[in-house]
């Protein structure tokens, strides 16, 4: 059924809630690390075991986006249609049965639910712990079939666009999302409504509006979980978008290695097409909105929005100084708007329910929810959705679960390759844009990998900058030679060559490029060193002038020894590459230092403990 | 206007200047490498790179570019901040620290923006030595050598051969540490599109792009007792070379240079404008036979090599167009290596012809192998109008202090005709004196008179004289209009020719002249930042020097240069005959 | 007289000979693309043709450049320019497996280099080669999104989640022809 109208939308979903089932749901999450972790066959075989049971009228399979739930992946949600939910990590084939007799039964009985306090849907039990998520961005994902524009519908789907089409004019939609203060969530916290506002106040003609969905933050994957899980929300974010700045056309710029996210967007673009959403005259309001895919190609700098536009343009993906803006002149010269996907999900919810509602949320600088990827030495790997203004703390150790295997908690970059170092001193930040950058981090998309005690982090560091040297488009000189510079001298600090001006020369080093490089990516690629040199100097220090590390993690400043507890068996020798260990049978063996390259096989294949590495 | 203050100085410009213009206006220039101010060409070049030119600006977390940042109502910049002066410093250092350090055996030494600002900023000490750049060299070609090595990736080469010249032979490549400027796969030049202009060569600041050298080989010619070693000079030579000698823009040198190709050993000294009035002599001929028949227009000139490869390259449906008539540099060494060579009874092997161009393509025109009948190259080395400085320099001549001396015969004799070649429109206008006589000639009694004056006829056509890429002119001769264009540049070129592909515009004549501005700007002289760096425009001075040496020349018309008349009498006959065919005419070959 | 006017065998023909069928399949995906006089529009169809012509190739040869070159009037320089801006883009031809390990930040921190180094070791190839015998392609990724597997494999679609050093192995005993 084509929708013309908005009252075809009420009816439309008045007709889908009459028909609601009355089914108990099988969710199976089957986002990428869903698929990755197996879910595909869980999902398959509990099809199989309904349909063997002839258990088809009491319960449907559904599969669904990524619940955030990462580390106990493969799941199913077993949800009543009274919206009674009971969550099961980590489930195997053998399970089945007993997950949907449990279903059927309505206790948990006899299985191991998940113990987890993660995600409450409101309709459930107040929550136990103190520290509730909040879901704007991802309030669908792993709740809907994304593959369904109906499961979108039943969540109000499209309801945002037919109330600004029909109710506001483009400057009173622009005014709103200034008024709700919601700011970009792909790194630099610009205030979208003002983005927007720019550029309305271009002469009418063609104008683009693109989604940035080339998430390329190592440790940062909400964007594709929005993508996977609830494709129609960002769809809808976008025609708003179009309608407000007075643009027909939107483009989705996502990275290649998102095959799903695509396949979902494309269905989701078709859905939306024949279902009159998208398209000619939506609403019956006279705006045309279509949207496109464009596809990266792996390249970290095109987030960058003038990168972003010059790969769509099919140019090698180099920023541009700015002035002139995107707003201004962006897309083959004309007024562009670049949002990341999360941002887009925002704004369906802020539409329906308000900027009051929105501002309600979050902190008065920031508000409303961000999305946090927890990922690293972390108990519970996934995505949360919580207020800005919320503690570091609570996000690591209460929805985070805390330091994975018993560990100290060291340190937690957040905002990616280009943010910062934090402490357990700043554990009790209340995290919001401005708090970060005064630490010398940044939101960036909201990516956090949290470090235990076995994290080195001179070596992260190096790690860090040998991805900005990668990823560096190579155009400016600061950040084409600076970054490659700082890389070789924190690599010379690792492999035990450091010397004591180095400490001086990096930070000076540092500043200069945050200062003087052309777009986000150099003036951000040294706050990983300055960070840590700022949080971590004793470590540095024990490189340059003790010939040490600490965590025990750069190879050339280790050594691997036999104690006591050898019994002389000879794996460890007989594993050795270079053959430098030696001892007669039965007797405690010997490690030539001189020939060790330090690849750690002995210590890998020795099964009494007897090897050491220091 | 928009106010401002830069270092608490006040100043006003108009809204849309950057930082940069704005500072000096008030007689601070802010130190820059990656800029280049192409407005002449009418080519914006706004990559703001090098992050050289970093300033303060009040109220901006980091600093900013001065090159691309506009001004503000209320800005206040300050340009030498401890913070900017030690973040340009850094980033210098950076630039170095990839640099090779064998300024004292570059080409470009001290003629190098990166080598100047090092001194300017007293850099004595390199704290951030790392890796540096290795790629292999590529020196294979006749004409540009490139060592990506000394890139700095200002990215002006890649500005001038695409944006400029429409040749796209050279892109960004590769990203990060590793990106440089190449053309596709790393081939060598000579394996792609590149016609060899040099414009590539004039736009880089460092030594990264230079011309493929041929001093060792001159020299050692002219040690060898066995050879007769002549010389040829371009028109546009001469008001350029003394930019070298510390002479002013535009100040005419022949005599100078004449003496001191004499000083420096060549056996004879000729001109290659001679050559030139005989190209007009074939070419005129050819458009006159083609107005006649009404075929075959317009005719395109064929005297510019970067030209004439850029049309094999480019516009292979287009190979009828041009006149066959080679370029003056090969009708020179074609008589040379015949009728001269004859004349003086030697081997054409023992006879070695050397040319002093303005252009970098003719060094790949020498080594075409049409123009080496049987083996024998009919021009034997081209040197750069900077090489000969150089080698003048390395002989010790004081060419300041020289007299002026005369070409030889019977290959010096020119006209004002020869001259202007060395300017964009000059061929066509030569060949429109030449052509007016004759077609006055004919409409009178119907006859040819190839080496009769016409008194009343006209001789200045200024309006295909100027820098403007495009000029356009309706001639009247007689009863005949003849509807002319002159390009210079070759995005110009391109876009004239697209508009005779589609028959949009129809002409008589077209010139065509590789190089913006004409040999005047050829890649192989003297470096001038483009002719309009800082308000001083070298280009219009050279331009102006080369119409006042037409001026000043008794004979200004190519048919009436006496030893012209001479060589046909003797030896070819008449212009367009089968002799002249054979040694002064070629053919095209489409490159796709 | 010698002179440059010789006939070569063009990308097109070299192509349609040794590759007749790939070749034919780019050729029908670039006769749908709306290709006009203007660079600018043709422009934008040219990271989408590059993945379209090394989903069909495996990798992207000189002889497919210079097609896609003449098809989307582009320089040939231009197009060089781009395939080595993006790390998807591949000239060489790389191994049927693609043992792709993720070096993103949740990868590194729980070991991924150390995985990289067992592949090397046991392939004896370095990150962004390919074995003698073309069978295998080391590389690295950043980032797959799939952090709570950290460190993750891919080998070609294939994702192992968790590996050590110790599972390469099984791993590269897993890839059959």
């Amino acid at each position: 059924m084509k929708i013309k109208k908005p009252s075809d939308l009420t009816a439309k979903v008045a007709e889908l809630r009459a028909g609601l089932s009355g089914k108990t749901r099988l969710q199976v999450s089957l986002g990428t690390c869903g698929i990755a972790a197996g879910g595909s066959p869980i999902a398959a075989a509990l099809r199989k075991h309904i349909a063997e049971q002839g258990l088809e009228k009491k319960f449907e399979v559904v599969d669904v986006g990524c619940l955030g739930l990462c580390y106990c992946e493969p799941m199913v949600e077993v949800k009543s249609a009274k919206g009674k939910s009971i969550i099961y990590g980590h489930v195997s084939e053998e399970q089945i049965p007993a997950i949907v007799a449990a279903g059927a039964s309505k206790t948990a009985e006899g299985l191991e639910a998940l113990k987890t306090s993660l995600y409450y849907p409101e309709e459930q039990a107040k929550p136990k712990k103190k520290v509730v998520q909040t879901r704007i961005a991802l309030r669908n994902s792993g709740r809907i079939n994304p593959e369904k524009l109906e499961d979108y519908l039943l969540q109000d789907g499209y309801q945002a666009l037919a109330k600004v089409l029909s109710d506001m004019k483009p400057a009173q939609v622009c005014d709103e999302l200034v008024e709700s203060g919601l700011r970009g969530r792909g790194g630099g916290g610009f205030p979208t409504g003002k983005k927007w506002q720019f550029a309305a106040a271009q002469p009418k003609g063609q104008k683009y509006i693109i989604c940035n969905a080339d998430e390329g933050d190592p440790g940062a994957f909400m964007d594709r979980a929005v993508l996977e899980g609830d494709p129609h929300a960002v769809l809808e974010a976008m025609a708003i978008g179009g309608y407000a700045i007075g643009s027909d056309t939107g483009l989705i710029y996502i990275r290649a290695e998102y095959p799903l996210a695509i396949a979902r967007l494309k269905k989701a673009i078709e859905q939306a097409t024949a279902a009159g959403l998208l398209g000619k005259n939506i609403f019956g309001s006279g705006f045309d909105f279509n949207i496109e895919l464009k596809y990266g190609a792996g390249a970290f700098v095109c987030g960058e929005e003038t990168a972003l536009i010059h790969s769509i343009e099919g140019k090698r993906g180099e920023p541009t100084f700015k002035p002139p803006f995107p707003a201004v002149r962006g897309l083959w010269g004309k007024p562009t708007i670049v949002n990341n996907v999360e941002t887009l999900a925002n704004i369906p919810a802020i539409f329906r329910q308000g900027a009051a509602w929105f501002k309600s949320i979050g902190t008065p600088g920031s508000p409303g929810s961000k999305v946090f990827a927890l990922a690293g030495k972390i108990s519970n790997v996934g995505l949360v959705e919580v207020p800005m203004g919320i503690k570091l703390r609570d996000i690591i150790f209460e929805l985070g679960g805390g330091i994975a295997n018993g560990r100290e908690f060291k340190a937690v970059q957040t905002g990616g390759p280009s943010g910062g170092c934090l402490t357990a001193k700043n554990l009790d930040t209340a995290i919001d844009y401005e708090s970060l950058k005064a630490l010398g981090s940044m939101m960036g998309s909201g990516g956090m990998i949290i470090m235990d005690e076995d994290t080195c982090m001179v070596n992260i560091a190096r790690f860090f900058l040998e991805f900005t040297v990668d990823e560096s488009c190579g155009k400016c000189t600061p950040c084409r030679i600076g970054n490659k510079r700082l890389f070789e001298i924190l690599d010379k600090i690792c492999a035990g060559q450091g010397t004591p001006e180095m400490l001086d020369q990096l930070e000076e080093l540092g500043n200069v490029i945050k200062d003087t490089s052309l777009c986000g990516l150099g003036q951000t690629s040294p706050n990983p060193v300055l960070s840590t040199l700022k949080n971590f100097p004793e470590e540095y220090k024990a490189h340059i002038f003790e010939h040490r590390c600490p965590a025990a993690v750069c190879t050339s400043l280790l050594n691997y020894t036999i104690n006591e507890n050898c019994i002389g068996c000879g794996i460890c020798a007989r594993n050795c590459p270079v053959n430098c260990i030696s001892g007669l049978p039965k007797t405690r063996h010997h490690i030539d230092q001189s020939k060790c390259i330090k690849c750690g096989a002995c210590m890998r294949s020795c099964k009494f403990a007897a090897i050491d590495r220091k | 206007m928009v106010n401002l203050k830069i270092n608490n100085n006040p100043v006003s410009v108009p809204e849309g200047s950057t930082i940069l213009e704005a500072a000096a206006q008030l007689g601070l220039k802010i130190p820059t490498l990656c800029h280049i101010n192409w407005d002449c060409f009418h080519v914006e070049h706004r990559s703001g790179s090098c992050r050289i030119c970093v300033v303060e600006v009040a109220g901006r977390p980091n600093l900013a570019p001065s090159c691309c940042t506009p001004v503000a109502e209320g800005m206040d910049v300050h340009t030498n901040t401890m913070r900017a002066i030690r973040a340009r410093r850094t980033v210098l250092e950076l630039l170095l620290s990839n640099h090779p350090k064998d300024c004292l055996v570059c080409t470009k030494n001290q003629n190098c923006t990166l080598q100047t600002l090092a001194s300017e900023f007293n850099i004595h000490d390199i704290r951030y030595e790392g890796e540096q750049t290795e790629l292999a060299v590529d020196d294979n070609g006749a004409a540009i050598r490139r060592d990506m090595n000394k890139c700095i990736m200002c990215r002006r080469c890649e500005t001038a051969c695409n944006v400029v010249q429409t040749v796209g032979v050279l892109s960004g490549v590769n990203r990060g540490f590793t990106a440089s400027v190449a053309p596709q796969n790393f081939l060598p030049l000579d394996q792609t599109a590149c016609v060899f202009c040099g414009q590539c060569v004039l736009a880089c600041p460092v030594g990264a792009l230079t011309e493929i050298g041929y001093k060792d080989e001159v020299w050692q010619v002219l040690n060898d007792p066995s050879k007769t070693v002549i010389v040829q000079t371009a028109p546009a030579v001469r008001v350029a070379i003394g930019e070298e000698f510390g002479m002013k823009p535009g100040e005419i040198s022949t005599g100078k240079l004449v003496a001191a190709l004499r000083r420096l050993g060549f056996a004879k000294i000729f001109d290659t404008d001679w050559s030139a009035d005989l190209t007009i002599l074939e070419e005129a001929t050819e458009l006159f036979g083609r107005i006649k028949s009404g075929e075959n227009l317009p005719i395109l000139t064929s005297c510019c090599p970067g030209w004439v490869n850029f049309l094999e390259h480019q516009f292979p449906d287009l190979m009828h167009m041009p006149s066959t008539a080679k370029s003056p540099q090969q009708m020179f060494g074609a008589i040379a290596k015949s009728y001269y060579a004859q004349k003086l009874g030697i081997d054409p092997s023992d006879l070695i012809v050397v040319s002093i161009m303005p252009c970098l393509a003719k060094k790949y025109e020498a080594g075409r192998p049409e123009f080496a009948p049987e083996g024998v190259r009919d021009v034997d080395y081209v040197l750069s109008t900077r090489e000969l400085a150089s080698m003048i320099k390395e002989a010790g001549v004081m060419f300041n202090r020289l007299p002026d001396e005369s070409y030889d015969d019977p290959l010096g004799e020119s006209t004002g005709a020869g001259v202007i070649f060395g300017a964009s429109g000059g061929v066509l206008e030569a060949a429109l004196r030449t052509a007016a006589d004759w077609i006055l000639n004919e409409q009178k009694d119907g006859s040819i008179a190839y080496f009769e004056d016409v008194a009343e006829s006209p001789i200045d056509f200024v309006a295909v004289r100027g820098l403007d890429g495009i000029k356009e002119a309706t001639v009247k001769i007689g009863d005949l209009e003849l509807k002319a264009a002159v390009a210079s540049g070759l995005g110009n070129a391109r876009k004239l020719l697209e508009k005779i592909q589609s028959g949009e515009s129809q002409y008589h004549a077209i010139e065509i002249m590789a190089c913006p501005g004409g040999c005047i700007n050829g890649g192989g002289q003297p470096y001038s930042n483009c002719g309009c760096n800082d308000g001083s425009d070298i280009l219009e001075a050279r331009k102006e020097a080369i119409y006042r040496a037409d001026k000043g020349l008794p004979i200004r018309k190519s048919h009436l240069n006496p030893s012209i008349v001479k060589i046909y009498k003797d030896f070819l006959g008449e212009p367009n005959s089968e002799l002249a065919h054979k040694l002064l005419h070629t053919h095209y070959c489409p490159k796709k | 007289m010698t002179c440059c006017c010789e006939k070569t065998e063009s990308a097109l023909e070299k192509l349609s000979r040794l590759e007749p069928e790939k070749t034919a399949s780019l050729n029908a995906f670039l006769d749908q693309l709306p290709i006009g006089k203007d660079v600018e529009s043709n422009r934008a169809h040219l990271i989408v043709a590059l993945h379209q012509a090394q989903g069909i190739f495996g990798y992207l040869p000189s002889e497919v450049q210079q097609i896609i070159a003449e098809r989307l009037k582009l320089t040939r320089s231009e197009i060089y320019g781009v395939i080595s801006f993006y790390s998807y883009f591949t000239d060489q031809p790389i191994g049927r497996f693609k043992i792709n390990v993720c070096c993103g930040t949740a990868c590194f921190v729980k070991g991924a280099n150390l995985v990289v180094e067992q592949f090397s070791r046991e392939l004896k190839i370095k990150e962004g080669e390919t074995s003698a015998d073309g069978r295998f392609f080391l590389g690295v990724l950043r980032c797959v999104g799939a952090c709570s597997l950290a460190p993750v494999v891919m080998v070609n679609e294939r994702v192992y989640g968790n590996v050590t050093p110790a599972m390469v192995s099984k791993i590269i005993a897993d890839c059959k022809d």
